[in-house]
C-alpha cells in the first residue's frame, strides 16, 4: 500500500492586521493569529482523495505551533491514519530550510512513497518547504501540482505552467509534490467530528533538538508597504466615487 | 309517551338484529384495530424511542383544543368550516349511537323531551354534515386549490362518509313516512324527505322494504368504512389526534433539541428511517395532506425544491415501503434503505429557512422544522454542504463571525461613537447590548448600528457591549445542523457573558434573541432576562426615557421577523414603537403570525441560492408596494435590511418604497 | 566566487517570458553594486534566437534534447553544474511555477541560500514582498552565491529588453531523469481571450456568491470589456480557467483593470501589474491591491456597483 506523507505548517492569518516586532526584523507574534497554510490544506485533501481512490495510508506531520493540534485532529477526522507533531522550539517561527531538515530527519524513519506539501506559504521568505525536503531526502520534486494519480511506482501529476497551460508529467516515486490545489476544495469537517477525534485519536510526538536554519538569509529590516507607493484613494460617498470613476474612465478613454 | 324504537322494521326471523349488528360491528372494529395496530406498531418498531408521556393534563387539553374543537383547523375559514362541520357531525353521530346503545342495554332515557332533543340534534347535524360535504365537493371538484392532493383515495373517503349519512337520513325518512308520528317535527330533515315518499304515494310495504334495504346498506357501509379506515385517508382521524396528544411540550418552538444519543451514548444523525423517532414517523402518518404548510412555505413559493407537505409524506411513504426491510435487517445493515439523499433530496432540506410557518399552520401539529434540522445535521457530518456555506461555517469557527473578519474589527462601527461605549466585560452595566454579526460587520448597517447606540445614549441607558468578546450567537448555525459549532459558539459567548456584570441582555438581531433566550438557558446557564431592542424601545418610550420631538407622519408597513414574531410572539412592541414615532401602520395581508419570511433564516443567507422563481423578499416587497400610500417598509432585524434593500433593487421599486430599520424612525423622531 | 549576476531565462513554447526581462532589470541593479556582469542563462533546444532581445552583458547557452521542454529535474541538473563551476555572486530565478521548482532544489543541493519573492533591488539590498503583499522584508546578499526568486511589479519588462548580447555556448550534462513530460493539456478554448481585452473587470473572493458575478458582467458590458477573476473564483468553478489572472493563469495588460473585491496577493498581482490603469475597489484598507493600483476606493463593492452602473449609463 502506498504510504503518503503530508507536511503542514501554520502561517499568519492575513485577515488580521500584521504588525512588526520591536526588533524591526520579524512579525510581532503577540497579535499574530496562525491558520493552516491553505496549500497544505489542499495537500491534505489531495492525500485523502488518493486514499479514497487507491487505498493509501496517510500520515500528516507538522511542527508544534499554537493551534496545530486542531489542524492535526481535523486531518484525522478527514481520514488521516496517523498524525505526528514535531515538538521543539517552533514558537518564534523557523525558516523553511530548518523546517525541511527536521521533517526530513523524521521522515526517513516513516519511509513514505510520496510526500505532499503545500507549494508555498504566505510567509515564505526562503523558498518553500517542498524542494528542500525532496533534496534532503534524495527525492524528486515537482511543484504547482493540481491533480495526482498513482500508477504503481509512478505518479501522474498535472503541473500548472504559466498562461493556463498544464503539463502532464510522469514522476518516478519516491517524490515530493508541491500541491497548488487538490482535485476538490478541502472538505468541511463538522466541529463535533473534530472533537470526537480529540477523544479517539492521539498525536504522536517527535522531539526535535536543534533547528538548522542555514540556507535562509537573515532579514535586515521588515516593514509594512509604504503609503507613498499606494493608490490615489477616492473619497466621498458611493455616488461621488462612482462619478469620479466615470471621469477616470473617460480620461483613460474607455468610455 | 314516545320512546325510541330499536330496530324498527327489521325482521326478527333471522334471529335478534342486535346479534348480527353487534357481530358485524365488533368484527369490523376488530379488523380496524388490528390493521391500525399493524400500522402504528411500525412507529416504535422502526423509530427510536422518545419520551412523550409527560404532562398528561396538557396533552389532554391539546387533544380537546386541536382534535375536538379543532381551533387550528378553523384558522382558515372555508376549509375550516368545511372540515369541522363534517367532523363535528360525526362526533355527534358517534355520540348518538353510543347513547342509543346505552338506552338499549343499560339505562333507558330516550323518551319524551329527551328523545325529541336527541332526535333534533342528530337531525340538525345531518344537515350540518351535508353542508360540509357540499363544501368539500365544491372545493375538491370546482375550486381545486393547488395545495390539495387530488387523489382518488380522498374521493373514496368523501363518498363513504356521505353515503353513510345519506343512508341514515333515508332510513329515518322511510320510518317517518310509514309511522307519521305526531312528533315527526323533532326530526325535521328526515320529515322533509319523508314528505317525498308520502307525496309519491309509496305503500307502507314498499317503504318498509326500502327501509330494510337501505338500513342493511347503511350498516354495511359503516362496517366497510371502519374496516378500511387504517388503510385509507380517514386514518388521519386516528393519527391526527394522537399527533396532537403527543406534540412536544418539553421546550418552546424556538428551542431545538440537542443531537439525540443512543443507549450506548453515540450521537444519532438522521439519515435512515430508523434514525427518526416514533413521533417523527407518526408525523408522516398524521399528515392530512391539507397543504396548508405548502401554502405557508416561503421556500415553496419561491420555487425551491422544498415542499413541506411532500417532505412529511416522503417519510410516510418511506415507512410504508421500507419498514419491513428495516425491521428485518434490524435497521442498521449497510444496505438498509436510506431516506436522506434518496427519498428526501439534499437540496430539499437545504431550501428550508426554518421560518416555522409550516409548523404554525399545521392543523395536526406536525414538527417539520425539527425533522429538517435533524436531517441537516447528518448532511453536515457527512460534509455534504455547499461551498458558500462551508466558507461561512469555517469563518464562524475561526473568527466567530460569518464575514471572515477579525474579531478585533467587530466593534469598528463604534469607533466614532462619543462617549465611548462601555466594555461590558470590564465594567458593570444595566444592559448588555448583544449587537450581532450583521449589525457589527456589515458596512451597509454601520450607520443604523451607530444610530441605535445614539438612541440608547440619548435615553441615558446604562449599557455596554462585549467588543471582541462577542461571537455569533449561533441560532442559525444550529439550524444549519452544525451542532458542534453551535456548542463552540455558545461556550465562547458564555465565557464572555459570565465575565460580565449586567441585568438584561438586549439584542439587535431576532435570531440572536431567540438563541440567547431559549437555547443558552438550556446550556446550563439559567434564565437571563433577554429583550429585543424593539421591546426595550417600547419600554423606554412608555417610561418617558425616550421623548420624541416630532411626529413623523409617515405611512409605513411593518414586516414581522420570523424569530421575533412567530417564534416568540413579539408582535405589538415594535408596532407600538412605530406608532409612537407618529407613523401610521398599514398592515400587509400577511402579517403577524402569517408574516412571510424574508428568505434568509436557517442559514439560507450563507448558502448558494439555487434556482428560484421569485425570492420571498421580492414577493414581500410586491406585497408592500401594493398597499395604498405606503412608502416605507419598516423592519426590526439587521438581516432584513440587507435582504429587502436588495429586493427593492431587484424588483425595481426604488422609486416606490424604502426599507428602514425601526431605529431609524425612532432616531429621526427624537 | 566572481561578481557576475546570473539570470535563468525563462521561456515557454518559443517565447521569452516577461519575468525574464524583469529579472534582467533587477540583475542590472544588483550588478552595478557588485561590479560584475549580467549573464543570461538560456537553456533549451534550438532557442538560441531567444537571446536576441535580452538586456544582458552576455548569455550562456546550454542546449540538450532533454531541455527542449521544461522539466524541473533536467533544468536542475543542467544548472547545478553551471553554477558550481562558475560561482556567480547571485542567480535570479522567476518566482514562477517553473523557476521556484528549480531554485528551491538547487538551494538545498548546492547548500546555497535562497531568498524569495524579490520585488526589487535597492542599493544592493533585496526587497521582498511576503504575507500576501502585506509585509516588505529586506536582506543583503550572503557570503556565498545567493539565489533570488523574483516577482513582477518592481520593474517593467521593457527595462530588461535590449541586446543582442554575446552568446556563449556551454556544455550541460543532463541524465537519469525522474520526471518525464507526457503531454501538454491546453487551456480550454475560451469564449473570451482576456489577454486581448482593453477593459477587464476582475473579481475576487469579495464577490461572495456566484450570482453576484452578474453584476460584474453588467459593468463589463457597459465598459465594453470582459470579466476575469482571481484563483478562488475559478477554483469554485464560477468562471472557467481561461478567465484566471495570475501566476498559473493569464498575464494581462489591459488599458483598464477594475479590481472588485480582490485583495491583490502576489500570485494574482503577477498576472496584472502590467495593466496600464489599475483601479481597486476593496473594503479592506490594508489590501495589498492598493499598492499596485493607480486609484483605489475603500468601499463595499456592492454599495458602489449600482451607483457606478447608473453613472455609466448616464455617461453614455
Amino acid at each position: 500500500m502506498t504510504h503518503i506523507l503530508v507536511t503542514a505548517k501554520l502561517v499568519p492569518d492575513l485577515v488580521e492586521e500584521l504588525e512588526i516586532a520591536e526588533s524591526g526584523t520579524a512579525l510581532d507574534m503577540t497579535w499574530l493569529r496562525l491558520i493552516i497554510n491553505e496549500f497544505d490544506d489542499h495537500a491534505i485533501e489531495q492525500a485523502i482523495i488518493l486514499k479514497e481512490r487507491s487505498g493509501c495510508e496517510v500520515t500528516v506531520i507538522a511542527p508544534d505551533q499554537e493551534g496545530m493540534d486542531d489542524v492535526l485532529f481535523t486531518a484525522a477526522a478527514k481520514g488521516a491514519d496517523r498524525i505526528i507533531k514535531l515538538v521543539g522550539d517552533f514558537e518564534e517561527g523557523v525558516n523553511n530550510h530548518a523546517l525541511a531538515r527536521t521533517l526530513a530527519a523524521s521522515t526517513k524513519e516513516i519511509g513514505p512513497d510520496l510526500i505532499l506539501t503545500g507549494v508555498q506559504g504566505n510567509d515564505d521568505f526562503d523558498g518553500s518547504v517542498g524542494p528542500y525536503l525532496a533534496e534532503y531526502l534524495g527525492m524528486t520534486y515537482v511543484g504547482y501540482v493540481a491533480g495526482v494519480t498513482l500508477e504503481g511506482d509512478k505518479a501522474i501529476v498535472h503541473k500548472e505552467y504559466p498562461g493556463g497551460l498544464i503539463a502532464e508529467l510522469e514522476v518516478t516515486l519516491p517524490a515530493v509534490l508541491g500541491i497548488q490545489a487538490a482535485e476538490q476544495p478541502p472538505r468541511y469537517v463538522a466541529v463535533s467530528k473534530v472533537r470526537q477525534m480529540m477523544k479517539e485519536a492521539s498525536i504522536d510526538e517527535v522531539d526535535v533538538l536543534d533547528l538548522d536554519p542555514s540556507g535562509g538569509l537573515e532579514i535586515s529590516s521588515m516593514y509594512l508597504p509604504e503609503a507613498a507607493e499606494r493608490a490615489e484613494m477616492l473619497d466621498g460617498d458611493e455616488e461621488e466615487i462612482a462619478a469620479r470613476l466615470v471621469e477616470i474612465f473617460k480620461e483613460i478613454g474607455v468610455v | 309517551m314516545p320512546e325510541r324504537v330499536n330496530y324498527w322494521g327489521i325482521p326478527h326471523e333471522w334471529g335478534p338484529p342486535e346479534l348480527y349488528v353487534y357481530t358485524i360491528m365488533f368484527l369490523a372494529g376488530f379488523i380496524m384495530l388490528f390493521r391500525f395496530y399493524k400500522q402504528a406498531s411500525l412507529w416504535w418498531k422502526v423509530g427510536r424511542p422518545e419520551p412523550r408521556w409527560d404532562k398528561l393534563h396538557i396533552r389532554f387539553w391539546k387533544f380537546i383544543q386541536y382534535a375536538i374543537v379543532q381551533t387550528k383547523v378553523l384558522n382558515e375559514r372555508y376549509p375550516g368550516v368545511m372540515h369541522v362541520t363534517i367532523a363535528w357531525a360525526y362526533f355527534i353521530f358517534f355520540l348518538g349511537t353510543a347513547l342509543a346503545t346505552i338506552h338499549d342495554h343499560f339505562f333507558e332515557f330516550l323518551f319524551g323531551n329527551a328523545l325529541f332533543a336527541y332526535k333534533f340534534v342528530l337531525d340538525i347535524f345531518t344537515v350540518v354534515f351535508l353542508v360540509g360535504a357540499g363544501m368539500a365537493i365544491y372545493r375538491r371538484y370546482a375550486q381545486k386549490p393547488k395545495r390539495l392532493t387530488l387523489d382518488p383515495g380522498f374521493t373514496r373517503s368523501l363518498v363513504m362518509v356521505t353515503v353513510i349519512v345519506i343512508g341514515g337520513l333515508l332510513t329515518e325518512s322511510f320510518r317517518l313516512a310509514v309511522d307519521q308520528p305526531a312528533w315527526a317535527w323533532s326530526s325535521p330533515a328526515g320529515w322533509i324527505v319523508a314528505q317525498l315518499w308520502i307525496a309519491i304515494g309509496a305503500s307502507d310495504t314498499s317503504l318498509i322494504n326500502w327501509h330494510l334495504g337501505i338500513w342493511t346498506f347503511h350498516l354495511l357501509t359503516v362496517a366497510g368504512t371502519i374496516i378500511t379506515l387504517p388503510v385509507g385517508t380517514l386514518l388521519h382521524g386516528l393519527t391526527g389526534p394522537l399527533n396532537m396528544f403527543f406534540a412536544k411540550l418539553d421546550r418552546p418552538t424556538g428551542e431545538l433539541a440537542p443531537i439525540p444519543l443512543t443507549a450506548a451514548g453515540d450521537q444519532v444523525f438522521a439519515s435512515k428511517l430508523s434514525d427518526l423517532t416514533w413521533k417523527q414517523l407518526l408525523d408522516g402518518d398524521a399528515c392530512t395532506e391539507c397543504g396548508r404548510c405548502q401554502d405557508a412555505c416561503p421556500a415553496y413559493a419561491a420555487g425551491t425544491p422544498l415542499n413541506p407537505k411532500e417532505l412529511i409524506l416522503s417519510i410516510r411513504d418511506a415507512l410504508r415501503a421500507d419498514a419491513a426491510a428495516v425491521i428485518g435487517g434490524n435497521g442498521d445493515t449497510p444496505d438498509s434503505p436510506t431516506l436522506v439523499g434518496d427519498k428526501i433530496k439534499e437540496e430539499v432540506l437545504w431550501s428550508c429557512t426554518t421560518c416555522g410557518a409550516c409548523v404554525d399552520v399545521c392543523p395536526v401539529l406536525i414538527e417539520h422544522v425539527d425533522t429538517i434540522v435533524d436531517m441537516r445535521r447528518y448532511l453536515v457530518m457527512e460534509g455534504a454542504i455547499d461551498a458558500e456555506l462551508q466558507g461561512a461555517l469555517a469563518n464562524l469557527g475561526r473568527y466567530g463571525n460569518s464575514f471572515g473578519k477579525s474579531d478585533r474589527m467587530r466593534a469598528r462601527w463604534a469607533k466614532g461613537v462619543d462617549p465611548k461605549i462601555k466594555d461590558a466585560g470590564r465594567e458593570p452595566v444595566d444592559y448588555l447590548w448583544f449587537v450581532g454579526d450583521y449589525a457589527s460587520y456589515s458596512p451597509t448597517l454601520t450607520e443604523i448600528t451607530q444610530q441605535t447606540a445614539d438612541v440608547f445614549q440619548k435615553a441615558d441607558l446604562d449599557f455596554g457591549i462585549l467588543y471582541k468578546g462577542e461571537n455569533h450567537a449561533g441560532n442559525d448555525v444550529r439550524r444549519v445542523g452544525e451542532e458542534g459549532l453551535f456548542e463552540m459558539l455558545v461556550e465562547k459567548n458564555l465565557k464572555a457573558l459570565s465575565r460580565s456584570d449586567f441585568k438584561t441582555i438586549v439584542t439587535t438581531d431576532p435570531h440572536s434573541y431567540n438563541a440567547l433566550k431559549h437555547e443558552y438557558a438550556s446550556n446550563g446557564n439559567g434564565e437571563w432576562h433577554v429583550l429585543h431592542y424593539s421591546q426595550l424601545l417600547d419600554q423606554l418610550i412608555a417610561s418617558g426615557q425616550i421623548k420624541f420631538s416630532k411626529k413623523l407622519g409617515y405611512k409605513v408597513t411593518y414586516h414581522d421577523p420570523c424569530y421575533l414574531g412567530r417564534y416568540n410572539g413579539i408582535y405589538d412592541a415594535p408596532r407600538r414603537v412605530i406608532e409612537a414615532t407618529g407613523c401610521e401602520i398599514v398592515e400587509m395581508p400577511r402579517n403577524r403570525d402569517k408574516g412571510l419570511c424574508c428568505g434568509a433564516g436557517g442559514g439560507r443567507i450563507w448558502m448558494e441560492e439555487g434556482e428560484v422563481t421569485e425570492r420571498p423578499s421580492e414577493s414581500r416587497i410586491h406585497e408592500a408596494v401594493a398597499l395604498n400610500g405606503v412608502d416605507i417598509f419598516v423592519v426590526a432585524c439587521p438581516k432584513d435590511i440587507t435582504m429587502y434593500a436588495d429586493a427593492v433593487k431587484t424588483t425595481g421599486q426604488e422609486e416606490n418604497i424604502v426599507v428602514k430599520d425601526l431605529i431609524e424612525l425612532v432616531h429621526e423622531a427624537m | 566566487m566572481n561578481n557576475d549576476i546570473y539570470v535563468v531565462i525563462e521561456h515557454l513554447r518559443g517565447q521569452v517570458a516577461d519575468i525574464s526581462y524583469i529579472m534582467l532589470a533587477a540583475a542590472r541593479d544588483l550588478a552595478q553594486v557588485t561590479g560584475g556582469e549580467v549573464v543570461g542563462v538560456l537553456l533549451g533546444q534550438d532557442v538560441k534566437a531567444l537571446a536576441d532581445n535580452l538586456a544582458a552583458d552576455k548569455v550562456l547557452y546550454g542546449e540538450d534534447a532533454a531541455l527542449a521542454e521544461f522539466t524541473s529535474d533536467a533544468y536542475q541538473l543542467a544548472l547545478a553544474g553551471l553554477i558550481s563551476e562558475n560561482e556567480p555572486r547571485a542567480v535570479f530565478f522567476g518566482s514562477t511555477t517553473i523557476g521556484t521548482d528549480v531554485a528551491g532544489v538547487l538551494s538545498a543541493r548546492l547548500d546555497l541560500p535562497l531568498v524569495s519573492s524579490c520585488l526589487k533591488i535597492a542599493d544592493g539590498v533585496i526587497v521582498s514582498q511576503i504575507c500576501g503583499g502585506k509585509i516588505m522584508a529586506e536582506s543583503g546578499l550572503a557570503d556565498t552565491t545567493t539565489f533570488i526568486t523574483v516577482i513582477p511589479g518592481g520593474y517593467k519588462p521593457e527595462e530588461g529588453q535590449g541586446g543582442p548580447p554575446e552568446v556563449t555556448p556551454v556544455s550541460v550534462t543532463v541524465a537519469d531523469l525522474k520526471v518525464a513530460l507526457k503531454k501538454y493539456i491546453e487551456p480550454e478554448v475560451a469564449d473570451v481571450d482576456i489577454t486581448k481585452e482593453d477593459v477587464l473587470i476582475a473579481i475576487g473572493r469579495g464577490i461572495q456568491t456566484e450570482d453576484n458575478i452578474e453584476l460584474a458582467e453588467e459593468l463589463g458590458e457597459l465598459l465594453g470589456g470582459a470579466v476575469c477573476a482571481s484563483r478562488p473564483i475559478v477554483d469554485q468553478g464560477w468562471l472557467p480557467t481561461a478567465r484566471m489572472v495570475g501566476k498559473s493563469g493569464q498575464i494581462v495588460k489591459p488599458k483598464l483593470y477594475l479590481a472588485l473585491g480582490i485583495s491583490g496577493a502576489p500570485e494574482h498581482a503577477e498576472g496584472m501589474v502590467e495593466a496600464e490603469n489599475i483601479i481597486a475597489i476593496n473594503i479592506d484598507p490594508g489590501a495589498p491591491i492598493f499598492d499596485v493600483a493607480k486609484y483605489g476606493a475603500e468601499v463595499d463593492l456592492f454599495d458602489l456597483i449600482d451607483p457606478l452602473i447608473e453613472a455609466l449609463e448616464e455617461a453614455r
